[in-house]
């Protein structure tokens, strides 16, 4: 049997159930499960003969044979040890399955609706068949086509006009160790209305010993002046298949920021792309991978500046340690006639082992005259003069190699504004250090200093 | 305090130092002086736990401890800090983070808790005070596109954080004008106490005007061929290097 009918006959079984659970589905729903199945089927899983894919493997997804998660149980206190210590809003997901027990929807503001897709879909589908599929349709790749011809559950945010969220908007995925593999494919919505403010908060985390396979679809509507920042925390189990596809549409002075922080995961391929169709619109790609033991990361991305005074700023930083792989492909396209734009892309990269290995490829396409753009790319290691000034102050070693990788990744990381993520990240990447690093309580020391001073 | 004793170092395969002997007493100050390849900033730095050193043969003892099978980073918690001719330049990691980070490891290693922030300020600001430095160094990284001056008040910053029991300072005086020089050797001899050793390498006695030796010492192809007090520095200055080599040749 193939790969592809493997996922194929599970897709068979899961309709034939849904359908006996629930009657038929609404018609553009089987229409485009059924266009999703046909192209898949049709592509198959990517070799590495294309080139999109010519750095990572799928081959762990593509022979695996995955079932697909019925329940949502999980352990509260077990939740609660990895969730992020945020007071938020909260939708949480166990192996694909909302998980009401474990989420937090009370006190939302108005203007703001935060619901499972299901419910959604159950509420009102017209009203969701509009956005959904729009940005990524199942021409994108073919796990984008497998996700559509799977897709139940998922989030959906809707922002009012004007509506400013306070607290960040938490998503969270949770992985379960069990005795066969499961597999999942979210499907998340945002639709954010015309000047509206929020601070999303994708976050995979799980059990230790999981061997899972997500495969998330990411739409994201940002209208005239909208402002949306959007973490992708990435702490799945290191067992765990990870494929996401993000696309962001951008309309006139909107804003997308994204912090992609990949740490976890055993194989993780992210595609982002945005399209900045209004002038005035912005995006900020901020990343860090952290590789270690095996972990393969890729990131791909793409800024397709479609208007006139469209800004992009990427900034990817990669940290590869043992025999872990990364891959970073940028890719900036002006369009013909998007005079006076801005496009900046930088990738630097630290190899901390000898086996570790990075292939970065940034790529620019330029039809346009008047516009500046820059990228490059670095590798490097750390800095062995460093590491011994810091012993010599009496840091130990560990400590000095974690400060200077993390010091590495600083860049990245100054922009991060919440604690609780940077956190997590000096953890996994720097371990235990003796103080916070580049946090509120350095800096308000310094800060107070000054104002002594003064 | 530090006792050497028949040094030999080789770095790639070539002897550098060749039976080094000093000993060095609490409230001590003394100066190594040396023409260029003498192996003056290979003492220092063999003392701090620098890779790529072999000791050969002797041995080197801190307050009764072997040094030589001390880890870097213990050396420095016992108290031998070596200040870098050339200090280096760490990116993304804030001086005022270091400070903290090495007041707090050595601490640690004396069975002390962290220092509570409001005293840890108020010492930072007495320091940064004393070496004429501005505030704002504390937040910028370690040395990055710090002029040579700033680097090496920086050093003796640390130095005054940190208070050694043995400081080392490696050409501290190297690429200083005047009135760096003049800051950098308040901040030096402000650490001069009873119950601390100094040792100061350098190239030109220069600097001892400034801080006054108790010992000088000559070393000369791996070797200190004379010793003396403060009088010799004068003399060096004076006569240059190639008399002691006479003498010593004789």
């Amino acid at each position: 049997m193939s790969d592809v009918q493997t996922f194929l006959d599970r897709l068979a079984e899961r309709t034939e159930t849904r359908r006996q659970a629930h009657g038929p589905e609404p018609t553009w729903i089987a229409a485009r499960r059924q266009a999703g199945a046909a192209r898949f089927e049709a592509l198959g899983f990517p070799t590495r003969r294309v080139e999109e894919w010519k750095y990572t493997d799928v081959r762990p997804i593509a022979g695996g044979d995955f079932a697909l998660a019925e329940t949502a149980d999980f352990s509260p206190a077990a939740a609660a040890a990895l969730t992020l210590p945020l007071d938020a809003h909260r939708l949480t997901f166990v192996d694909g399955v909302f998980s009401a027990e474990l989420s937090q929807l009370d006190g939302l503001p108005a203007g703001v609706a935060l619901l499972p897709l299901s419910q959604a879909l159950d509420e009102n589908h017209e009203a969701v068949g509009g956005p959904l599929g729009r940005l990524t349709g199942v021409e994108f790749s073919p796990f984008a086509a497998l996700n559509t011809a799977f897709m139940e559950e998922g989030a959906l945010l809707r922002l009012a006009p004007r509506t400013v969220v306070d607290k960040p908007i938490i998503l969270q995925f949770l992985s379960r160790a069990g005795e066969t593999p499961v597999m999942s494919h979210p499907r998340i919505l945002v639709e954010a209305g015309s000047r509206s403010q929020a601070t999303v908060i994708e976050h995979h985390l799980g059990e230790a010993d999981a061997a899972n396979f997500t495969n998330l679809v990411e739409e994201i509507i940002l209208d005239r002046g909208a402002n949306l920042t959007h973490y992708k925390l990435q702490e799945a189990p290191l067992g765990d298949l990870h494929v996401a596809s993000i696309h962001v549409e951008q309309g006139r002075d909107s804003r997308y920021t994204s912090f992609n922080l990949n740490l976890g995961g055993g194989l993780v391929r992210n595609d982002l792309v945005t399209d900045l169709n209004g002038e005035g619109a912005e995006a900020n790609f901020n990343g860090l991978f952290f590789g270690q033991g095996r972990q393969h990361v890729d990131n791909h991305t793409l800024a397709n500046h479609n208007a006139p005074h469209t800004y992009s700023n990427e900034t990817y930083k990669g940290i590869l340690d043992d025999r872990a792989r990364g891959v970073f492909n940028g890719k900036v396209i002006v369009k013909r006639d998007s005079q006076k734009i801005e496009a900046y892309q930088s990738n630097a990269n630290l190899l901390l082992s000898d086996r570790a290995e990075i292939d970065t490829k940034p790529e620019l396409e330029i039809y346009a005259d008047d516009v500046k753009c820059s990228h490059g790319a670095t590798t490097g290691q750390l800095d062995e003069e460093a590491v011994f000034a810091l012993r010599t102050r009496g840091l130990d070693e560990q400590t000095a190699r974690g400060l200077l990788t993390l010091a590495f990744a600083g860049e990245v990381m100054e922009q991060v504004a919440l604690d609780a993520v940077a956190e997590r990240v000096e953890l996994a990447v720097a371990g235990k250090l003796p103080e916070r690093f580049n946090l509120a309580g350095l800096v308000e020391t310094a800060v107070a200093l000054h104002e002594d001073e003064e | 305090m530090l006792e050497v004793k028949d040094l030999h170092v080789t770095v790639e395969g070539q002897e550098i130092l060749k039976g080094l002997s000093l000993t060095i007493k609490a409230g001590e100050v003394h100066a190594i002086m040396g023409p260029n390849g003498a192996g003056k900033s290979t003492l220092s730095a063999v003392i701090a736990g620098k890779d790529g050193y072999e000791v050969t043969q002797g041995t080197i003892t801190f307050e009764g401890q072997d040094v030589l099978e001390m880890e870097v980073e213990e050396r420095a918690r016992a108290g031998l800090l070596l200040g870098f001719q050339y200090p280096v330049e760490i990116p993304g990691v804030k001086n005022i983070y270091l400070l903290k980070a090495a007041l707090n490891a050595q601490r640690e290693a004396r069975g002390e808790g962290e220092i509570p922030a409001p005293e840890f300020m108020k010492l930072i600001k007495s320091r940064i005070a004393e070496m004429k430095m501005d505030a704002s160094f504390l937040q910028r990284a370690v040395n990055e596109g710090f002029s040579g001056g700033e680097k090496k008040r920086n050093e003796i910053l640390q130095m005054l954080v940190l208070q050694p029991r043995l400081a080392m300072l490696d050409e501290i005086d190297s690429g200083l004008d005047i009135d760096a020089m003049r800051v950098v050797a308040d901040g030096v001899n402000s650490l001069r106490a009873e119950d601390r050793g100094i040792l100061l390498v350098t190239h030109y006695q220069r600097l001892l005007d400034y801080i006054v030796p108790d010992k000088v010492h000559v070393l000369v192809d791996g070797r200190i061929v004379k010793s003396g007090d403060a009088e010799l520095a004068k003399e060096l200055e004076s006569r240059g290097y190639d008399w002691v080599l006479e003498e010593s040749a004789a």
